[in-house]
């Protein structure tokens, strides 16, 4: 299952990891994080890499203040459409918030499914039908949030000023 | 009882952890793509909305609310750990207390919640029981 074969050091390379990492075909894996090691060689993977964390980083705030906002301190049984209009958005911050959410949660959702797009797909026409399909997916949804949040008319923000 | 020995298969923690992460991402993927689009009907149509938050507030809307809510939670505790390790080298010492402490998060936080958000399946239950 695993080869604690390390490639050899090149020069001006990291320091290989003193706890063998996991070589998973192309990709080498964290033997205790089991996430993927810090990639070389690919700048653009290297960028997707640090993204992935530091969206990971803010999710673990947006995203789980969200649910406890929507499910522990408001019940689903109390909520509509008009609780949303006139409750939940009725202050530029809390649309801001769920518009912060929603950037972070799309970056990191499609590039984590593209990660396990690009572990289970080979072919490359395949690979990259599926990752263009994905992509485009992605920006539909970008867009029905942004123009919902920016758009939905609350009794406060039309009549209260 | 002796259990033959090939099939006492022990998964390594970390192959767990990587599983779970994967099974919960791809699960919250998904909940996302219709939780975008049912956000949207609150502009674009109201009434459908209304109907799709009745079915979350129903029985089998909140035992899925509570499967969604277990992953979350998992996929962000498991999440916080791997950046943990991945930028912080020196943590990696404490690998095994990171995992442990994973599940100790994941039930001390996830069993409270998941009572609160089932609380109108099981409170008539108790009632009807009169336990309550």
């Amino acid at each position: 299952m695993t080869s604690d074969a390390q490639p050899a050091p090149t020069q001006g390379a990291q320091p290989t990891p003193t706890v063998g990492d996991i070589q998973a075909g192309p990709v080498t894996v964290s033997r205790l994080s089991r996430a993927r090691v810090r990639p070389r060689g690919s700048r653009k993977e290297l960028v997707v890499w640090y993204v992935m964390r530091v969206t990971a980083v803010a999710l673990f705030v947006l995203a789980l203040a969200h649910f406890s906002i929507v499910h522990f301190i408001w019940d689903p049984a109390t909520q509509n459409a008009a609780f949303i209009a006139d409750d939940r958005w009725n202050q530029v911050f809390w649309r801001g918030f769920d518009w912060l959410l929603l950037t972070t949660v799309i970056v990191h959702a499609f590039l984590g499914v593209r990660t396990v797009i690009l572990d289970y797909i080979h072919p490359r026409a395949w690979r990259n039908g599926t990752l263009w399909v994905l992509y485009v997916i992605g920006i539909v949804l970008f867009v029905l949030g942004t123009q919902v949040i920016l758009t939905l008319p609350t009794q406060a923000l039309t009549t209260g000023m | 009882m002796r259990v033959p020995l090939t099939l006492r298969y022990r998964p390594r923690a970390g192959m767990v952890a990587w599983a779970f992460h994967r099974l919960s991402g791809v699960g919250i993927f998904a909940f996302i793509l219709l939780h975008i689009v049912d956000i949207y009907l609150v502009g674009a149509n109201p009434n459908l909305y209304n109907d799709v938050l009745a079915f979350y507030a129903s029985f089998p809307g909140r035992i899925l609310e509570t499967v969604l809510g277990a992953a979350l939670l998992y996929h962000a505790l498991n999440g916080l750990r791997i950046v943990i390790i991945d930028l912080w080298p020196a943590m990696t010492v404490y690998h095994r207390q990171l995992w442990y402490g994973t599940w100790i998060i994941f039930i001390g936080v996830g069993v409270p919640g998941a009572l609160i958000i089932l609380r109108p399946v099981w409170l008539p239950l108790l009632q009807q029981l009169g336990l309550a």
